[in-house]
């Protein structure tokens, strides 16, 4: 299971990317191999404001739609065009071209607060049990 | 010249759409010579004239005969499709709803017997249930949920508080958030406990001056009671919420136990899952609506009444009503299905239906435990929920599972949900099973989990003997390609 050292992570199984005040954000490869095939991705528009834990867009597989949440409080600035017409793309690179929205954040510090690459390997291996 | 490979025969050979084999003058009806009626041209009122396959009688009725036999359903052997509860339904009520199929809507003086065979169902389903006033019309369980929240809203909206929370537990169906939604609601999703169950505990956590009701299915989607619905009504009817039940497991308690002794206010029932009316391809359902005496006023119009003479009337003014769900009486034709069944049996089969429900359920549940992960050990009723977790590094799943089974002549369990079982296997044999039909599935069940173990690479091909194997999901989820008639 890949789990990189430089972002940060959730227990809804969401990563983080600390980019200046931005948060890029995706789903983890532990969450696309339990979800199988995605299928669909729909997410918020540009501009939308979101509260640390709302759903910031849906992700659809053979099994199951699941939301992915929002990591931190802030605004939408951008969102990655390129799932809706290559959704597997989750699948393939969940940490590089499955990016998903990028959040700015309202405090800028609020990364600090999710789960390091080391914190995140031991939730998962409990979850896992 | 061919040889005997090249010959496919049914059911091998796939069955093409009629629009497909349809050719210009395929339809070799042979008509008297001479024939001398003249010939009609420009038909009134008909702009284009309606696409119809050109094709003969004999290969229409072939055609869907053998999509029949192509078909699987209860009829043809177990569904244990959990949730959805797809026992047997009785014939006797198919030729009690064929009777009455010659009565005309507009024939008052016929129709009032059959308002007052409606009424009486009411009247049982108020019995069962525990429930004060009942409405008939909506046209199946989801449409059940959205009325009886239209009901709570219109409640709210007089009472003038303006709530608009909706909590729902993790187990509940899915259909429920989105039924509240549409009612105006917004919905907080509220976790069950590890044991399986919603506790008060959690339920006064969430509750505040916005939550306009609690929707609960009881038992809820992993088959377990939930046991502490008594003070979890009373927690919220201290807090002015409501009380919803989603009835969609009512079989596994009938007779048995009743929502409204419970604290439930306002609830759906599925008449065709408890009440064994027919199911699938999309209906016709029947979700009839229960509610207290208080909520009672905004029930869906129009209302069976005693017409004064002995007979009976529909009173078609209420102003605090929510108004018409739908046309006519509803689906009229299931709701006599269910009356002839709930006749039928009387209140001790009812009860009956609903221990032999739970006993064949766990029958099963416990050849399978020790084969399956068993995810919640808390007893259930009705139905259970198994996981592929025990294949974890075999690379079998859940999905391997349930094609599997169609290798042994079953409809596979509903699988992937509830979503708080990851890999979820939820099977509901329903009371109708016979042991030997019960017996063959656990053997079943036991030879999948054993190759499971064995020769894993095998069951990624599964099914193998059904005219179409597995089909690639995910192709046709991605590329979906609408064919409109």
């Amino acid at each position: 299971m890949n789990i990189p050292d430089d972002l940060y992570y959730t227990e809804n199984h969401e990563w983080g990317k600390v980019e200046d005040g931005d948060l890029r954000v995706g789903i983890t490869d532990y969450a696309q191999e339990e979800l199988g095939d995605i299928v669909f991705v729909d997410l918020l528009p540009e501009g939308t404001a979101v509260s640390r834990g709302d759903s910031v867009g849906t992700v659809e597989s053979v099994k199951a739609v699941s939301e992915v949440y929002a990591p931190v409080d802030g605004e939408i600035t951008e969102v990655n065009p390129a799932l809706e017409d290559a959704p597997e793309l989750v699948n393939q690179d969940p940490y590089g071209k499955a990016w998903m929205v990028v959040i700015r954040m309202t405090d800028p510090s609020a990364a600090r607060s999710l789960m390091d690459s080391r914190a995140y390997e031991e939730y998962v291996k409990a979850e896992a049990k | 010249m061919a040889g005997r490979d090249d010959v496919a025969g049914f059911p091998l050979i796939r069955e093409p759409l009629l629009k497909d084999v349809g050719a210009p003058g395929r339809n070799r009806r042979v008509l008297p010579a001479p024939f001398d009626v003249p010939q009609a041209v420009d038909l009134p009122g008909i702009a284009v004239l309606p696409d119809i396959p050109d094709v003969s009688e004999v290969e229409t009725v072939r055609h869907f005969t053998r999509l029949s036999d192509l078909n699987y359903g209860v009829d043809n052997g177990m569904y244990p499709l959990g949730s959805c509860t797809m026992k047997y339904n009785p014939k006797m009520a198919e030729a009690m709803a064929e009777a009455l199929k010659p009565v005309h809507p507009g024939d008052e003086a016929a129709m009032g017997s059959v308002l007052g065979l409606l009424f009486l169902l009411q009247q049982h389903l108020g019995e069962i249930c525990g429930m004060d006033a009942c409405s008939l019309w909506p046209a199946a369980g989801a449409h059940g949920e959205l009325t009886g929240m239209m009901v709570i809203r219109r409640a709210v909206d007089a009472g003038g508080s303006g709530r608009r929370k909706v909590l729902i537990p993790d187990t509940a169906h899915g259909t429920n958030p989105a039924s509240c939604a549409v009612a105006g609601f917004v919905t907080e999703n509220i976790p069950s406990g590890s044991s399986g169950f919603l506790t008060a505990q959690t339920v006064e956590e969430h509750l505040d001056g916005d939550v306009a009701a609690l929707m609960i299915t009881n038992p809820n989607t992993l088959g377990i009671f939930e046991e502490e619905i008594s003070e979890i009504a009373r927690l919220l009817h201290e807090n002015g919420s409501y009380l919803y039940m989603d009835g969609a497991n009512l079989n596994a308690i009938l007779g048995v136990a009743r929502p409204g002794d419970m604290g439930v206010d306002c609830m759906h029932v599925n008449l065709h899952k408890t009440f064994a009316t027919p199911h699938g391809g999309g209906g016709p359902g029947g979700g009839p609506v229960l509610v207290k005496e208080g909520l009672a006023p905004y029930l869906p119009l129009p209302r069976i009444v005693n017409d004064g003479h002995g007979g009976f009337a529909l009173d078609r003014e209420g102003p605090e009503s929510i108004g018409m769900v739908h046309s006519c009486l509803g689906n009229v034709a299931i709701s006599i299905r269910a009356l002839a069944y709930i006749l039928s049996i009387g209140p001790s089969g009812l009860r009956e239906t609903a221990k032999a429900a739970c006993l064949n359920a766990n029958y099963l549940r416990s050849r399978l435990a020790g084969l399956y992960d068993l995810p919640y050990p808390t007893p259930t009723l009705h139905e259970f929920v198994l996981s592929d977790r025990a294949f974890k590094g075999t690379g079998v799943s859940t999905m391997d599972v349930a094609k599997a089974l169609m290798d042994f002549s079953f409809h596979p369990p509903t699988v992937y949900f509830p979503l708080v079982v990851g890999g979820a296997l939820m099977i509901e044999p329903t009371e109708t099973e016979p042991i030997e039909e019960l017996d063959r599935f656990a053997l079943a069940m036991e030879d999948i989990a054993r190759r499971a173990r064995e020769n894993p690479e095998e069951l990624h091909g599964a099914p193998v003997t059904t005219p179409v194997g597995r089909v690639d999901e995910v192709l046709a989820a991605r590329s979906l390609i609408l064919t409109w008639p």
